[in-house]
């Protein structure tokens, strides 16, 4: 799907500066019909920027955007056939829920009759069947999500842009919501190109990841590509845990989750010993800081093992685990 | 001491209450209402004709006079046109000024700009209308010497060069609260509507001008309030044009009950308004 797919957006050299701060710093990306593609980096990494400037809200200061082989770079928002989810969900607070969803139908001179077709079933595809006569403000925040979502998807456009729109839920809705959106994707088939600084949704979500450190892409790849392959220090620290170690002179980088811990059986190739500094119970798993002998610290993320702190313990993982960087 | 007082009006919550409101309480009752109150009395009051003392009592003659002299009526009239000509004006610069100042301009530039807004308010209120009147002033003005070689005359001294003035004098009171309504408008509603498909004035009319609404009334209060008392200005670049609040000082001196009789058009005029912004539930969301 991914290599084969049509390229909806294309974006070629991008550069983008705001007085003295170098936001996006040529940026070459394509993005697929069809594919949940996310933008992930820490904050002023230029993520949001490209978005924005996919959308018509910023004019880059050079390079293209092209949407559907068209160059799009310099029309403005309400000429471009792609509709944005914002992060304040920036839903219209003097109409009703039904009035936001429709607002795009009616700038587009649909009329009336199919217009509440469409509106309607749209409410009906982000599960608020009936909530249509209300106003923003009555709503939860995850129900106003869902009207952004709506708002949006009911225009149909050829991509949807979504500008953190999970940030100001709380942890258990915004799981709820991460496979909603996913599920959401598939059955409309529309591209989403998504924004976010959270990496553990980057991973659950998308089809692939464009990691953005300092205007640049540092990676793109699949989520597993991301996580097994980080091409950069930046990409191993920024996505999941690293642990960065010496052995025989050698740097070596290691995921916590990869280190067996035991008082003396090893599991994997390769070994060391150390003493247990530390042990955090974080529920199904528990974190063990191991001191190692020539001084250096480890982290191994496993199920709870009878072990307590100030114990000798020996460390191992699979050398193929291991990745240079 | 001063902290076992503290701790007895800590328990005392109504106490506390009074004692904080003790003085404006006082100021709006006395001073505020009670003058108002002495006004609508003193409407009803009469004249002796001979020596000019107020007569009280109650006596409904001074509306007789006020409803059936049709030169009453007309003043009226001609105050509340330059009163709504003046709101107008004020609303059609004051929108697209706030909108440059809150949305348009640079962050560190905007609060310069609200000075500049700012800045007429420290001058005199008579400097200003002096200053307009020797611009007016036909033949030798300002303005007919800039604009008279394009064909444009000053309009003279009369209801327009009224309706200039007070829309001058009271554009800073429309622009601050528009503009304040504006910097509470977020920039993602714009940008969610031109991202919807909707063109610039297709957004000002369906999002932004619904949601400065409250502002513009509140804006609106004091430019057409203030226009309804106005008499200075008409003194000064009005010509013959007299307004309400000529007539109220032409008679405060010879016929103290007739003037709080006229007085009380303003009045009813603002209640009427303010009954009407009601209605449309702006005040509710000010």
């Amino acid at each position: 799907m991914l290599e084969s797919g049509d390229v909806t957006v294309s974006i070629r050299n991008l550069t983008k500066s705001f007085g003295k701060v170098q936001a996006v710093n040529g940026v070459d990306l394509d993005i697929y019909s069809g594919e949940f593609l996310t933008l992930l980096g820490p904050s002023g990494s230029g993520k949001t920027t490209v978005l924005r400037m996919i959308a018509g809200f910023e004019k880059p200061d050079s390079g293209s955007i092209y949407l559907g082989g068209e160059d799009v770079s310099q029309l403005p928002p309400y000429e471009r056939d792609v509709n944005t989810v914002f992060q304040d969900y920036a839903l219209f607070p003097h109409m009703d829920v039904l009035s936001n969803i429709e607002y795009g139908l009616r700038v587009q001179g649909i009329e009336k009759t199919e217009r509440k077709v469409r509106s309607e079933k749209a409410l009906d595809q982000v599960r608020l069947t009936g909530y249509g006569d209300r106003k923003p403000a009555q709503l939860s925040g995850g129900q106003r999500q869902r009207v952004a979502l709506a708002r949006a998807l009911v225009n149909r456009p050829s991509v949807l842009l979504l500008d953190e729109p999970l940030g100001a839920l709380d942890l258990k809705l915004r799981e709820q919501m991460q496979l909603e959106l996913k599920e959401l994707q598939r059955e409309v088939g529309i591209t989403f190109v998504f924004v976010t600084h959270d990496q553990e949704e980057a991973l659950t979500m998308s089809d692939r990841i464009a990691v953005f450190d300092q205007g640049r892409i540092e990676q793109l790849g699949t989520p597993r590509e991301i996580y097994e392959n980080p091409k950069s220090a930046f990409v191993s620290e920024f996505v999941g845990q690293t642990n960065k170690i010496t052995i025989e002179g050698k740097k070596i980088n290691i995921r916590p989750e990869f280190v067996s811990i035991s008082s003396s059986a090893t599991l994997g190739d390769k070994s060391l010993e150390g003493v247990l500094r530390d042990a955090i119970f974080v529920g199904a798993t528990t974190r063990y800081l191991v001191g190692l002998e020539n001084g250096e610290a480890l982290i191994s993320i496993k199920p709870t093992e009878p072990l307590s702190v100030g114990d000798s313990v020996v460390v191992s993982w699979e050398s193929k685990r291991e990745f240079l960087v | 001491m001063n902290n076992s007082i503290a701790t007895w009006m800590h328990k005392r919550q109504k106490v506390r209450l009074l004692a904080l409101l003790a003085a404006p309480g006082l100021w709006l009752v006395v001073a505020y209402l009670g003058a108002l109150g002495a006004l609508l009395v003193t409407a009803f009051f009469t004249i002796d004709n001979f020596t000019g003392d107020t007569i009280p009592g109650f006596n409904l003659g001074n509306f007789h006079d006020m409803v059936s002299d049709p030169a009453y009526r007309n003043v009226m009239f001609r105050t509340l046109g330059i009163a709504l000509s003046v709101t107008l004006i004020c609303s059609a610069i004051a929108i697209p000024m706030a909108f440059f100042m809150a949305k348009v301009a640079k962050p560190r530039n905007q609060k310069f700009l609200v000075a500049l807004v700012l800045t007429p308010l420290w001058a005199s209120y008579l400097v200003k209308i002096y200053a307009w009147r020797s611009m007016l002033e036909p033949g030798t003005g300002v303005i007919d010497w800039l604009l008279s070689p394009l064909g444009i005359h000053s309009p003279g001294f009369g209801g327009p060069a009224i309706i200039i003035g007070l829309s001058y004098l009271w554009l800073p009171y429309m622009i601050l609260p528009i503009y304040a309504g504006l910097e509470r408008l977020p920039n993602s509603l714009l940008d969610a509507s031109g991202d919807l498909g909707a063109r610039n004035f297709y957004t000002f009319r369906k999002v932004v001008l619904p949601l400065i609404f409250p502002s513009l009334v509140a804006g609106s209060m004091f430019t057409f309030s203030l226009s309804l008392g106005d008499y200075i200005t008409a003194q000064i670049i009005g010509g013959k044009l007299q307004m309400l609040g000529n007539v109220v000082y032409q008679n405060f001196s010879i016929n103290l009950p007739f003037a709080a009789t006229i007085a009380t058009i303003p009045i009813t005029i603002m209640a009427l308004y303010l009954w009407l912004v009601r209605r449309t539930g702006a005040l509710a969301s000010l």
